[in-house]
């Protein structure tokens, strides 16, 4: 799994790369009631608020950490937004993109580096 | 650097894990590691306890009769201070000559003098306000060697009557009591629509205090994130945000705060700044209203929202987020008269889509006040 600074997960699946925020981003967004996910066939940016959350405090944007075409997103989060504080790593992935090249992940922090970046 | 005044229980607070905010000029709580929704539901369901010590508490102490006292404060407020009985609190508002509102703030009868709570952000301008107007009959004293805690909940008046007995107070008793943690100022009542109450306590004995009332089970820290959820659910205001020197009490619909005395036809109608408006909307009806709104969906509508009938703009939110109780998005804002009829079906902009909302009563959640 790669991090972003913007707090997000990217892992590749099946030639794609999905995203999620990081524990640390779902935990300080506290508990999330609303999450408004992106048009699937979608193309986006870098840098483009894809998708919204929203904790009992504020209104948050998820960007896309990279160009790609967003092929499918977790409509579980719509009716379930809790799932992003249970489960943030994993279940609640919010969407999956496709790219030219999978390798652009490489780009991204590992682990250890996300971790010091927190810390 | 911080210009941050340091709440009598900071290391308390921070020994609980607390998330510190700066609010209104003090070092606030604004969440503890249970977080907003777990404290919110710990509030409805057992007790929770705030540290609301940035609130302005305030004496009027008589340079004569505390009648005089009353009076003058009458001349202040649309409110009827002289009838407010001794041991009772009651809810009142300072207005401006437009009738807006400079602050909200509880006010009780202690029998030789007047106790008044304020809000934090206004406390400052309120006292200068208040010594302008009421020197000549009474001293106004800033209390500021007392913390204020509010314990509110279901199991609140179980974990207070550990600690001095509270079961014979009604809402909106107010009285004096003294306890193991010298002179208790104690009231029932708080901001969250549970039975609950108020407790004002020297900040030599205030930790030890806190730390008594958390032994008890039931009792947890509840930080100002979940605060402003309750008060939400529980349709009342936040000062500046949903009531402000540009509303009015009427507009407000804190119609119920000014007693028949200080209405026309009454034994001492007017006579308070804004009169004149006040008094004219209670009987023709203001040109807005603040109302309950429901957003459908689940997408939350925040402060600012702007409110549509069709294409007409009619309206703002003034307050929004999602109410934990409720299990739904809620919200209140103005709305013009002709949209405040409960049911009517308007639209919120969010992110650029109009989103329906339905008007609803206030509160949200049913208030459990010991009448």
């Amino acid at each position: 799994m790669k991090y972003t600074e913007d707090h997000e997960w990217l892992r590749i699946e099946d030639d794609l790369i999905v995203v999620g925020i990081t524990e640390h981003a779902a935990t300080q967004l506290g508990d999330i009631v609303f999450v408004e996910l992106p048009e699937i066939e979608t193309q986006t940016a870098k840098g483009d608020e894809v998708v919204v959350i929203e904790s009992v405090k504020a209104a948050s944007d998820i960007l896309a950490p990279i160009d790609g075409e967003i092929v499918e997103v977790n409509e579980a989060l719509t009716d379930n937004p809790a799932l992003v504080n249970e489960d943030p790593t994993g279940e609640a992935w919010f969407f999956k993109l496709k790219v030219d090249d999978t390798s652009v992940v490489n780009d991204f922090m590992d682990e250890d580096e996300y971790k010091a970046l927190i810390d | 650097m911080s210009d941050l005044t340091e709440l009598a229980l900071a290391n308390l607070h921070l020994e609980l894990g607390a998330r510190m905010v700066p609010f209104a000029g003090y070092n606030m709580p604004v969440q503890y590691p249970m977080g907003v929704m777990g404290e919110h539901q710990h509030t409805r369901t057992k007790a929770g306890l705030f540290d609301v010590s940035h609130m302005g508490q305030v004496l009027l102490q008589p340079k004569g009769s505390i009648e005089d006292t009353a009076r003058a404060f009458e001349a202040l407020m649309p409110v009827d201070v002289l009838g407010l009985a001794e041991g009772r609190q009651r809810y009142g508002l300072l207005t401006n000559d437009a009738g807006g509102i400079l602050d909200d703030l509880m006010f009780a009868n202690r029998g030789d003098h007047f106790y008044v709570v304020v809000n934090a952000g206004c406390k400052a301008d309120d006292i200068a306000h208040m010594q302008a107007h009421l020197s000549a009959t009474c001293d106004v004293v800033p209390v500021t060697d007392r913390a204020l805690l509010a314990l509110q909940g279901p199991a609140a008046e179980a974990a207070l009557s550990a600690i001095v007995d509270v079961s014979g107070m009604r809402f909106m008793d107010s009285v004096n009591m003294a306890s193991d943690y010298g002179d208790l100022w104690i009231s029932r009542s708080g901001y969250t629509g549970e039975d609950g109450f108020e407790i004002s306590v020297a900040n030599t004995q205030a930790e030890a205090f806190a730390r008594a009332l958390l032994s008890a089970e039931d009792v947890a820290p509840i930080g100002l994130g979940a605060r402003d959820a309750l008060r939400l659910e529980a349709g009342l205001c936040l000062y500046g945000h949903d009531i402000t020197q540009e509303t009015s009490p009427i507009e407000a619909g804190l119609t119920w705060a000014i007693q028949k005395a200080r209405r026309s036809g009454g034994d001492r109608a007017g006579g308070f700044p804004g009169a004149k408006r006040i008094l004219q909307e209670l009987t023709q009806g203001p040109a807005r209203k603040r109302v309950g709104l429901r957003p459908e969906g689940r997408a939350p509508m925040r402060e600012g929202t702007a409110l549509f009938a069709g294409d007409t703009p009619i309206g703002t939110v003034t307050s929004g987020g999602f109410g934990p109780t409720v299990g739904a998005p809620i919200a209140m804002g103005y709305v013009d008269a002709a949209y405040a009829e409960p049911n009517t079906q308007i639209t919120g902009e969010v992110r650029g889509k109009r989103l329906p909302l339905t008007v609803s009563p206030m509160p949200f959640i049913q208030q459990t006040y010991k009448r």
